[in-house]
């Protein structure tokens, strides 16, 4: 147990100075950077709580995808050198007590909380078995709160409409513009074709045992979307045309199967996104598989970003 | 001081690093940046909380573990829409600032 608070205490100091230095950093490119380790040691602390799904949400979405969106928008902004001043001191320092003063509030609130703590665990685990999963967090998601999985769909791909709508008119229907690193015999070349088959392996074994142990759609997809971006970053595949019909139907199977088994169970089970009992698990896992593909293409062209030329006939 | 008492601690101070960045940082991309530490700080706030209702032989209350693993969904689609943003502002106007008096930026702090 010491051993433990010994870890907990290094993981929390290094957490920090590296937030501290990510914010902190002079130049946009090594605050991105030190923003994905971040990311990764965030993971570590998931796992010290005890919420491996999220650890492999935050390994693969926060530090991979979003440091890899950045680091895309930085190169496309064409910024490389150091980056602006910050603010004048006077207002560094009244940022900083305000700051300070929020982060107090909240660790007291933390450190002398009111009442018992308050948990759904027990209601959870008293109903789950019913649904035939067993990962309790996969049971919240697809079983208890399968509406707010179902909306959090609609929001990826309501982001992805905006992200696209913000090009200029005439490059509707256009390629995203990643920017492209394609040398020949380079070591990047030689990852996209080595490593996308074993991501792909362990996308769809994470998809396949978020029923019973840790991982799931989200997790899967996410290892999907990083797989495909860094093909197309490679220059092994190109990156496709946002109206490209393929695409588009990968990206709304997963939602479009959701909603059609949730109003299907209006009938069947009497409420809407409730499954018959005895096919609850295999529902779930369909729903789970077509959301992983969706979820990774979805993620890969919010990664892309907006139309940027147009395409060539 | 136990891993509940710690990692909240820790929360707390990565919320506030984050706000620290979103208001002196005049950069937006690293106020994007800034904003990704507060909401994973607000994350792992819910991580703490979920902890402290450990029961029935789980680590954690999963309600909040998956709420936390929509947002986590949810603030990385925000995040591409803002770097969307700041990508269209910088096609449109040549330069990334948020500053409104762009011509005389010497008069004003930024941010």
């Amino acid at each position: 147990m010491t051993m433990d608070i010994v870890f907990d205490i290094g993981l929390v100091a290094l957490l920090i100075s590296i937030a501290v230095w990510s914010i902190v950093a002079r130049d946009a490119f090594s605050a991105i950077v030190i923003f994905m380790v971040y990311g990764l040691l965030l993971s570590l602390a998931w796992v010290r709580l005890a919420a491996v799904d999220i650890a492999l949400t935050e390994a693969a979405i926060g530090a991979g995808v979003t440091g890899m969106l950045l680091l895309n928008a930085l190169a496309r902004l064409r910024m490389t050198g150091s980056d602006a001043a910050p603010a004048a001191l006077p207002l560094r320092i009244a940022a900083g007590v305000l700051c300070m003063l929020v982060s107090a509030a909240l660790s007291a609130l933390v450190l002398f909380p009111s009442g018992e703590p308050t948990t759904l665990a027990p209601a959870v685990m008293a109903r789950l078995g019913e649904s035939g999963l067993e990962n309790p967090v996969a049971g919240v998601l697809f079983v208890f709160r399968s509406l707010d999985t179902l909306l959090e769909k609609v929001v990826l791909l309501l982001a992805l409409l905006a992200v696209w709508s913000l090009a200029p008119d005439g490059l509707w229907g256009g390629i995203p513009g990643l920017r492209v690193f394609a040398e020949k015999k380079s070591v990047l070349v030689f990852l996209a074709q080595t490593l996308p088959p074993i991501g792909i392996m362990v996308a769809i074994y994470m998809c396949w045992v978020g029923a019973s142990e840790p991982g799931g759609a989200f997790q899967g997809g996410a290892v999907l979307a990083a797989m495909w971006i860094l093909v197309m970053v490679a220059g092994l595949r190109k990156v496709p045309s946002i109206d490209s019909q393929s695409v588009r139907l990968a990206m709304a199977v997963g939602p479009v199967v959701f909603l059609a088994i949730g109003i299907a169970g209006i009938f069947v089970a009497n409420s809407f996104l409730a499954y018959p009992s005895d096919y609850a698990k295999p529902l779930i896992v369909v729903i789970e598989a077509t959301l992983t593909l969706s979820i990774g293409v979805t993620l890969g062209l919010l990664a892309a970003g907006p139309p940027e030329k147009v395409q060539q006939p | 001081m136990n891993v509940v008492m710690l990692f909240g601690i820790c929360a707390a101070v990565l919320v506030g690093l984050g706000l620290f960045g979103l208001i002196v940082r005049p950069h937006p991309l690293r106020k994007i940046l800034a904003l990704n530490v507060l909401s994973s700080g607000v994350f792992l706030l819910f991580g703490v909380i979920a902890r402290r209702g450990t029961a029935a032989g789980l680590g954690g209350d999963p309600v909040p573990q998956a709420m936390v693993i929509t947002g986590i969904v949810v603030a990385f689609s925000s995040t591409a829409m803002a770097v969307a943003l700041v990508l269209r502002l910088f096609k449109e106007s040549g330069a990334v600032t948020l500053d409104v008096a762009e011509a005389e930026p010497a008069k004003r702090d930024g941010g």
